[in-house]
């Protein structure tokens, strides 16, 4: 029983960026970065012991400003990169690096001081993604298999491929950039990798709309115009669905898209919150659970379980004990809101070790660690 | 009267010596001496009366003798003559015994004569027959050579050994083997009346035809001629589809009226006839029964095949009619007419059962018609949208008419629901008008009111209106689909609705169509709850909409300045007027349609003045403890604050009230403003920029909102959100924000 309480923590500073380590698939790992203009910003990383239900986290300093964005890695646990703002001249610019934790500790928490920074040796910062372009960078983005070791930063008014060149100091060759423009607001938000296509494709948010950039060719391969109305936050792919889409915006609504189609309107909208959506994220195993946050401070897990990739290999299955059927599928709608938030909930994402933990941050810089019902994790799995 | 009173002087038993003795004993001398005289008188009386009678008895005697004296006399004359006659009457006797026997021989050669001659006549009129039937033919006039043919006939076949009568029996065979042929003739021409063709019959059934035969060419060229009719009736239809040419096609009524006057009362006459030809003949043999069966039958396969191509016709004519209000009456006489006129044939063939099926037509033709109806009235509401939308986006010369606009808008769309729904209801009701035929039906009546009006026009407009107003309230769709205003003008509708107007055309319906009391059905409970949901639907998009442009207003605000480099605040930004601006327009407009609502009443109009500054000093007292101690504190007391506030919900459901809706909007506003101020970087000016507005708004909108610490808090936080994204934290003094914003 004690599994479904979640576990609380608080990380002391306000805080937007929240990501599971991504190359990390035995234990359960976040990445949080923090937001003060005080005091030196922070990487924390923060281990969730599944036994013991305990949370120890290792705090990094980042000493070059505010995290705006963080992005893990999915080939290295211990590559990571951030977007952060600095101020010059009483002028804000965000500019992105990529960070590397200290090889001793590799990621794995220390001992009782890790909270302190001082006694933790310092990230080392790999490389910065500069270009002569001043625009803002607002996030960094991983291709999800290590072959090519591509990166793309996305700008305000574009997305750039870096080429990773290794060696003794490694350097960030710019390969392509590609500008975003249209009609009205494009200034870009967020974007994700598509994990499907031969990866070469990579979603993205404007204020207004979802395009699908193609990197072999620099077109747009499909877009989505005024998704929801005012602004998208955030989208993401469904891993076991290629053309499946999630956004999250401002009308209080994520949806569901059929790429192919979707002239035709989404698949499904979930309206369940009763502010601006900023973040949504499809469970990367199964792909029934959907999560979404939102600055009205709750996190809610939802089922789709009729748009996910399992249901039709389910049914044939199941026919025999049909009776058994209607008790064990997983019917849509929510699971469960969780309520331990109080403040709005910029960030959260699904731990990449264990399919059925997830973690949520909030601006007041409260990280809640959630798992699954027990119950719905069986209807799943069985 | 048998008693013998001795003292009664008219009695037979009277005794004079004792009726003296008492005279003299009773009796005075007076007395007595007029007894005597009177005594005397009768006497004497009696004497004459006597001697009276003695003379005319005697007379009449003497008279008597007399006559019987000359009877004697005449009887010896009468004696002679009797005998006289005796002798003549011998006398005749022999004569006449002499004439007849005299005459007798002559008699027996008379009657043969005339025997012979009679025979002879017959012989006469056996060997004119070929040249009269020839005559009879060639001038047309069958029926007296087909009676004298049957008279003859017999004789003919009896006599057809003698030499001389088969030559005329060969001859007149032939000439009626002729005459039937004419008679087939004019039997299959088309022109020919089925009067005549009755006629045909009943000369092919004293021919002794084969009756199979005659009822398949009757039927052959009944056929024909229905055909035609039917033809005449297909043409109308082709016309009537043609977009082109419907202006040549009659009308329905006419249509109808030319099916049942042209081919239905030509089914009946054939049917008629026939039945009387082939059916119903009096001879009733056992043999007869079963060849009646069978024309029966035939007669049957033969109008139910017509009868489909009619109903065929008829259907499509009937069920692709459009009605509206001016033609509903004619079309109900029409369907009216249909249907009475199918009863007379089912009179006449008791095996059919064709007014069912033009029953059922008229059924669906009925139910049809409430469904156009409602598409109908889906339309026109749809077209009071359209104008609605228009006046409520038109912008009014004189504000005195804009305060009433949205309040006029409202009882317009009141009036034209109330108008389409009793225009639509008083045309249906022409289909349960008592002179209606079928409307007399039980079942189509009642099938009729509950089912078609009430449930397919009345309940399901309602329905429809729900769902095409819900569509309203889409999310996030491009097409600028209702202005908020009309938004607010249907919530305000359905609320009305729902207090009133549904029960109240229910009850109209109700009215209308039942006349039975037992069958009362209530309002659909849905109804209700329905025209609340979408009522509050889409008071809450208004909400959305509203308090989404005031967040945009507020989102470029903040999204486009720099707020690092901005100068010391001197005023309150222009978009915070505008804000207040359009909150007043929306609270104006809100309040045309909506009560005012409960405020939480949290102190008095002084608040206004007291508690920013209550505000502003508890932020600035946390702002140093941000400055001054570690961040923990920070989270620890924004959370603690928060404890003692309610988690406000930003996009909720609102009340029917101006100070909910009100409140609504202005909540959306804000959140927007913090959650915008939470992603930039602000200097000291722009914090203290960030300070004078919120100072500006609190002063402004208290009045707008149910609950003022609702506002109170979230300025809180966007002031301390501000001071958290700023880089040199430093706060106004209150008085100079205050002095800033008075002067504002």
């Amino acid at each position: 029983m004690d599994e479904d309480i979640p576990v609380i923590y608080g990380i002391d500073f306000q805080a937007r960026c929240l990501v599971s380590q991504a190359a990390e698939s035995d234990a359960v790992r976040f990445l949080i970065g923090t937001q003060s203009l005080k005091h030196e910003n922070q990487i924390q990383l923060i281990d969730f012991d599944e036994e013991s239900n305990a949370i120890s986290r290792t705090v990094y300093a980042h000493p070059s400003g505010e995290v705006w964005n963080l992005s893990s890695c999915p080939f290295d646990a211990r590559l990571f990169a951030t977007c952060f703002n600095e101020v010059e001249n009483s002028k804000v610019i965000s500019k992105a690096s990529l960070w590397q934790f200290p090889d001793k500790t590799a990621g794995a928490p220390a001992g009782d001081d890790s909270h302190n920074p001082a006694t933790v040796p310092p990230l080392g910062k790999i490389v910065d993604f500069k270009d002569d372009d001043p625009t803002d960078t607002v996030g960094v983005v991983w291709e999800s298999t290590a072959s090519q070791k591509d990166v793309v930063t996305l700008k305000s008014n574009g997305i750039v491929l870096w080429d990773l060149v290794e060696g003794n100091s490694t350097v960030a060759k710019m390969k392509s950039c590609i500008p975003v423009e249209g009609k009205g607001h494009n200034r870009v938000l967020s974007g994700r990798w598509s994990p499907h296509h031969s990866n070469s494709v990579i979603g993205i948010c404007t204020e207004t709309s979802i395009r699908g950039i193609d990197f072999r060719t620099g077109k747009t391969s499909y877009t989505i115009e005024n998704p929801h109305g005012y602004m998208v936050r955030q989208l993401d792919f469904n891993q076991n669905k290629a053309y499946d889409l999630a956004s999250c915006g401002d009308d209080c609504t994520a949806k569901i898209w059929d790429i192919r189609n979707s002239a035709a309107g989404p698949l499904r909208v979930l309206a369940d919150h009763s502010h601006w959506v900023w973040c949504v994220k499809y469970n990367p195993f199964h792909d029934q659970l959907l999560l979404t946050s939102s600055s009205d401070s709750h996190v809610i897990l939802t089922s789709i379980a009729s748009l996910s990739s399992e249901p039709i290999t389910r049914d044939a299955e199941d026919e025999p004990s049909s009776e058994l059927d209607s008790k064990e599928n997983l019917v849509d709608g929510i699971i469960n809101t969780y309520e331990e938030h109080e403040d709005s909930v910029y960030a959260l994402d699904w731990s990449s070790a264990d399919p059925w933990t997830f973690a949520s941050l909030s601006y007041d810089g409260r990280l809640v660690i959630n798992r699954v019902p027990r119950s719905v994790k069986y209807r799943i799995l069985l | 009267m048998a008693q013998r009173n001795p003292l009664d002087l008219n009695q037979p038993g009277f005794d004079p010596d004792q009726y003296l003795c008492r005279v003299l004993k009773e009796e005075a001398l007076p007395d007595l001496i007029e007894h005597e005289i009177e005594l005397q008188q009768q006497i004497k009386s009696l004497d004459s009366d006597m001697q009276t009678l003695v003379y005319e008895n005697y007379n009449k005697f003497i008279t008597a003798t007399d006559t019987i004296r000359k009877m004697k006399q005449d009887f010896g004359q009468m004696e002679q003559e009797m005998e006289k006659l005796a002798g003549n009457m011998s006398a005749i006797n022999q004569f006449s015994a002499q004439v007849t026997a005299s005459l007798d021989p002559n008699r027996g050669k008379i009657r043969k004569l005339s025997e012979t001659h009679a025979i002879l006549k017959r012989l006469q009129f056996l060997y004119d027959l070929p040249a009269r039937l020839q005559s009879c033919l060639e001038s047309e006039n069958y029926r007296p050579a087909v009676l004298a043919f049957c008279k003859v006939q017999s004789v003919l076949e009896s006599y057809r050994h003698l030499t001389a009568f088969q030559q005329i029996h060969a001859d007149c065979l032939e000439i009626m083997g002729k005459l039937k042929a004419a008679l087939y003739l004019k039997f299959r021409r088309k022109s020919s009346t089925t009067r005549e063709l009755a006629e045909c019959i009943e000369l092919f059934t004293m021919l002794k035809e084969p009756a199979e035969i005659l009822c398949q060419e009757f039927l052959a060229h009944a056929e024909i001629r229905l055909m035609e009719d039917l033809e005449q009736l297909d043409e109308q239809l082709a016309w009537w589809s043609d977009p082109e040419r419907r202006h040549q096609a009659v009308d329905i009524l006419t249509f109808v009226d030319m099916g049942s006057n042209g081919f239905l009362s030509n089914v009946c006459l054939v049917v008629a006839s026939y039945n009387d030809m082939f059916v119903c003949r009096v001879e009733m043999s056992t043999d007869d029964e079963e060849s009646n069966e069978l024309a029966k039958r035939k007669l049957i396969f033969f109008v139910s095949t017509l009868m489909e191509r009619y109903f065929n016709s008829a259907k499509q004519r009937i069920l692709r009619e459009t009605v509206d209000s001016s033609t509903c009456e004619v079309y109900v006489r029409a369907l009216d007419r249909f249907s009475r006129r199918l009863q007379a044939i089912d009179r006449l063939i008791t095996e059919t059962d064709y007014s069912r099926v033009g029953f059922k037509l008229v059924q669906e033709a009925a139910s049809l018609r409430c469904r156009q109806y409602l598409s109908y009235l889906n339309n026109e509401f749809q077209s009071s949208l359209v104008e609605v939308r228009e006046l409520v986006s038109a912008k009014p010369l004189s504000t005195d008419a804009s305060q009433k606009l949205l309040l006029a808008s409202v009882q317009k769309i009141h009036a034209k629901l109330m108008e389409r729904c009793k225009t639509a209801q008083a045309d249906v009701k022409a289909f349960v008008q008592p002179e209606v035929m079928f409307a007399n039906n039980r079942s189509f009546y009642d099938h009729f009111c509950k089912v078609d009006v009430r449930e397919n026009m009345v309940v399901a407009h309602f329905t429809d209106m729900f769902a095409a107003s819900e569509e309203l309230c889409q999310h996030g769709t491009e097409k600028l689909v209702g202005s908020p205003l009309l938004l607010l003008v249907l919530s305000r509708h359905y609320l009305d609705l729902n207090q009133s107007t549904i029960g109240y055309v229910m009850t109209l319906t109700r009215e209308h169509f039942s006349q039975d009391e037992r069958n009362v059905l209530g309002i659909p409970p849905t109804l209700f709850q329905r025209s609340k949901e979408v009522a509050q639907k889409l008071v809450n998009h208004f909400v959305h909409q509203e308090g989404l442009s005031i967040s945009q207003m507020i989102r470029k605000s903040v999204e486009t300045r720099d707020w690092l480099a901005t100068n010391e605040p001197r005023n309150v930004r222009a978009v915070m007027k505008r804000v207040v601006e359009e909150l007043t327009v929306i609270d104006q407009q809100v309040g045309q349609l909506f009560e005012e609502g409960n405020r939480k009443e949290t102190g008095s109009g002084s608040s206004r003045r007291t508690r920013p500054s209550v505000v502003a000093a508890r932020s600035q007292s946390r702002s140093a403890k941000w400055t001054n101690y570690s961040p923990v504190d920070t989270s620890l007391l924004s959370n603690i604050q928060k404890l003692f506030s309610e988690r406000i919900e930003i996009f909720g459901s609102v009340d029917f009230s101006k100070v909910s809706i009100l409140t609504g909007v202005i909540k959306i506003g804000l959140k927007t403003f913090l959650e915008c101020v939470r992603l930039r970087t602000f200097g000291k000016f722009g914090l203290q920029q960030i300070q004078v507005d919120s100072y500006y708004m609190q002063q402004y909108l208290w009045r707008f909102v149910s609950d003022e610490n609702l506002v109170t808090i979230l300025l809180d936080e966007i002031v301390s959100s501000a001071v958290q994204r700023c880089l040199e934290p430093i706060l106004m003094e209150q008085s100079v924000v205050e002095a800033i914003c008075d002067r504002g």
